[in-house]
């Protein structure tokens, strides 16, 4: 058992002016270990380019998250009116001017593949930027550090603490640290909930405490994860949850951008002293200021690794110690192994965004999306499906004819009635029977309620001398009263005869 | 043995419990924590459940536990909850006649699910869980009714059966023409050929005129002069192409000499008559009501 112990010791100089951390890479692969308690990150807080954009990025993230439930889209008095809206009581799902029923799930698989792809065409070109920047673990993760920050103290502050002794001070807080992540959680599962009722229908109700006991819950699930990812567990689940680090390994190569330590400029390492040359040495003065500001406990000069997230906020860091020292930025920058290779070799940097790999993903995507549309701007606002009876499978009758059961599901995702017309052709029906409704004349005219599935049970007779052996095929076909809309479903008649 | 008192092995280097076999020493290896952790746990769980829920069997009952817990009042407690949940619907069911139940949408669909909840449960084991029958019994399907297909004629046949123990029973009884040597053999050829020839089908011309005047004086009066059937006494249309017993020459020859009657049990007494009426509605609704 290893005891773990705060060493203090007087800061040393990486060069004049700049002090080198005691950061260790306690999250690396060599240095990690199986069934080792985590080492504590301490991230510093940095200031530059790159925490600016994610300063923006949680901004907009979370803006969109609190506030997209309470956007308003009027669909008139038969449907909610919140533009976004996962309705699972009434198995619809608004977006805007998307109505998406449960049948049409697969405009739904499209989004997702889309995203997928989207997200592939991304990390061939860039890196991990939504692992970086967007993705909600890191969003929440970056909050939450940033509310520790604002309690306890920047990374020093932060290490001394968690040393002390306990005392008032220290309780003080760390309640207060916790106090303000769990409201932060429960802000985070009580928006959650938002999506899938009316907004401010349910506002009202948990306000009152007379919200169902299923919300409840769900604000209490994702108050827990939330608690525990963001404030927790923080960089552990991208390094040993997060099924993505290794999926990445297939989407990117040596010409996808990343953060690179550019070990052509940076080697050898050491402290540099005020007035000494810079001839014969590396630009890195191993100030260690890269690992202080790693959110994820990596040393990025060891090369690209899956703990890496791609923030750049080692590159901050770095920029800041090299205009101390008046040598220039980008010694860790958006870069990739390829050109670290190619100046290692002499040759000019260049960056290659069309390859093989990210043309496909591109192409990929165009064609995703292009089905998409077209296939959102032909979508029929009626559908029909058709099911046999199977048993009995036919019924034989007493004049010799044979009557066959169909279970039909007439869909109207208009906003208001309907008439539909029903016909079936490709049989010689002696009768057509309309549970509800008697024997009907083709075609029968059938009303549907506003954004309804009418269930109905039709029976088709047919007569002895129009029987053939097997089975018959036929189509039965829906089409509104202007005629411009069809639905063909093709349909068997078993007439039991061999 | 070490100098500190404990005894550790020197191949693995881990501390041994001190027993020894033929020199060979147990390591101690104790159980992790977190798997006793675990263990405890469960012993503790264990306790709480025996003292809380019923759990040890004595000699003639068994111990209740503190909450008093039963499963089989969970169930008594469901059942009520769903027949509380539903006495509106079964009220409105007891009130309305047939008629009524079919032209109110609301009511129909409550009916006609529980119908097919009911005929599950006490008609499909003869009739078929999709009512299509068998050799026997009758196909509930089709167009082909004994005691008539009206809502009322169903509701009826339901309530007091066929051939059962209710004093109102609908009750036919076709003889055994052969079995009890009413007519001779002969003659049961002839009529065999008879009744197939009454469905249209090819038959001996000469056993059919022979035929014609044992019919006439057996047959008819149930069948009625062409076997068209009567629905007053249950006697099936022998013109028509469904067969209750088969189509086939030997089904008919058989039939005739043994004059088989199956027995459909009176549910007036067992179903309530909201149910029956559910049943009616539901048979009804399965294309051949009239």
């Amino acid at each position: 058992m290893t005891v773990h112990t705060v060493v203090t010791r007087t800061p040393v100089e990486a060069a004049h002016g700049v002090e080198t951390s005691d950061a260790e890479a306690s999250n690396s692969a060599s240095r990690r270990k199986f069934y080792k308690s985590r080492v504590p990150i301490y991230p510093k807080m940095m200031h530059g380019t790159f925490r600016r954009i994610k300063w923006i990025v949680m901004a907009v993230t979370l803006g969109i998250y609190y506030l997209a439930p309470w956007i308003r889209w009027d669909r008139g008095p038969s449907a909610p009116s919140q533009a976004i809206l996962v309705d699972f009581a009434h198995e619809r799902f608004y977006f805007f001017f998307l109505e998406i029923w449960p049948q049409e799930v697969y405009y739904i698989t499209g989004l997702l593949i889309m995203s997928a792809v989207a997200l592939f065409l991304v990390t061939s070109l860039f890196g991990r930027l939504w692992c970086g920047y967007a993705c909600p673990q890191t969003v929440w993760t970056d909050l939450f550090i940033f509310v520790e920050n604002l309690i306890e103290g920047d990374r020093s502050a932060r290490i001394r603490l968690a040393a002390a002794p306990w005392s008032a001070g220290k309780v003080v807080k760390r309640v207060s640290k916790h106090t303000v992540w769990l409201v932060i959680a429960v802000a985070t599962g009580g928006a959650w909930v938002f999506y899938f009722v009316d907004a401010p229908t349910l506002a009202r109700e948990l306000l009152t405490g007379t919200a169902s006991i299923a919300v409840y819950a769900a604000i209490a699930g994702f108050t827990f994860t939330t608690y525990s990812l963001g404030g927790l567990m923080r960089e552990q689940v991208c390094t040993f949850m997060c099924p993505w680090p290794r999926i990445q390994g297939a989407m990117t190569d040596r010409e996808a951008l990343s953060v690179t330590y550019r070990v052509d400029r940076g080697e050898p390492r050491g402290p540099h002293k005020k007035g000494s040359p810079w001839e014969g040495r590396g630009h890195c003065i191993d100030c260690r200021q890269c690992i202080a500001a790693c959110p994820m406990g990596i040393d990025i000069r060891d090369g690209l690794q899956l703990e890496c997230i791609n923030c750049g906020l080692c590159i901050d860091a770095c920029d800041d110690v090299m205009t101390k020292i008046d040598l220039p930025r980008g010694l860790i920058a958006y870069d990739n192994d390829a050109n670290v290779t190619r100046r290692l070799r002499g040759e000019k940097p260049r960056f290659r965004f069309v390859r093989p790999r990210t043309v496909l993903y591109a192409v990929v995507l165009a064609v995703v999306g292009c089905v998409m549309v077209y296939s959102l701007a032909t979508r029929r606002s009626l559908d029909l499906d058709v099911l046999r009876d199977r048993n009995p499978n036919f019924v034989s009758l007493s004049g010799g004819a044979v009557r066959n059961g169909y279970t039909l599901k007439l869909m109207n995702r208009f906003d208001r009635p309907r008439e539909l017309y029903l016909d079936v052709t490709g049989i010689k029906a002696k009768a057509v029977n309309v549970i509800g409704v008697g024997d009907v004349h083709l075609p029968v005219k059938l009303a549907v309620e506003a954004d309804k599935v009418r269930a109905l049970r039709v029976l088709i007779t047919v007569a002895p001398e129009n029987l053939r052996s097997g089975n018959q095929h036929m189509l039965f076909s829906l089409s509104n009263a202007a005629q411009t809309e069809h639905r063909m479903v093709s349909a068997v008649f078993v007439s039991g005869r061999s | 043995m070490s100098h500190s008192g404990k005894d550790v092995d020197q191949h693995s280097g881990t501390e041994t419990t001190g027993h020894e076999w033929d020199g060979i020493k147990e390591l101690n290896t104790p159980l992790p924590r977190w798997w006793l952790g675990i263990f405890y746990a469960c012993i503790a769980w264990a306790i709480g459940y025996w003292i809380l829920m019923p759990s040890w069997p004595l000699l003639h009952t068994y111990t209740h536990g503190l909450l008093n817990h039963s499963q089989r009042d969970d169930v008594t407690d469901a059942v009520r909850a769903l027949q509380t949940a539903r006495a509106g619907k079964e009220h409105a069911l007891s009130k309305a006649n047939l008629e009524q139940i079919q032209n109110n949408p609301d009511l129909l669909q409550f009916a006609m699910a529980e119908g097919k909840a009911a005929f599950g449960d006490n008609c499909a084991p003869c009739h078929g869980s999709g009512a299509q029958g068998g050799h026997g019994y009758p196909n509930l399907n089709d167009d082909v009714w004994l005691w008539g297909g009206k809502l009322e004629d169903i509701q009826h046949t339901i309530t007091v059966g066929v051939r059962s123990t209710d004093p109102n029973t609908r009750e036919s009884q076709m003889p055994s023409f052969g079995r009890d040597g009413i007519l001779k053999a002969s003659q049961i050829d002839d009529l065999t050929e008879y009744v197939v020839h009454l469905s249209g089908r090819p038959a001996d011309g000469k056993a059919t005129t022979r035929a014609a005047k044992v019919f006439a004086q057996n047959c008819a009066m149930c069948h009625g002069p062409a076997g068209q059937g009567n629905r007053q006494m249950g006697a099936p249309n022998l013109t028509d192409k469904e067969w209750l017993y088969g189509p086939t020459r030997a089904d008919i020859h058989d039939q005739i000499w043994n004059g088989h009657g199956g027995v459909m049990p009176t549910w007036g007494g067992r179903l309530s008559p909201e149910t029956i009426k559910s049943l009616a509605v539901y048979v009804h609704s399965l294309g051949g009501g009239e």
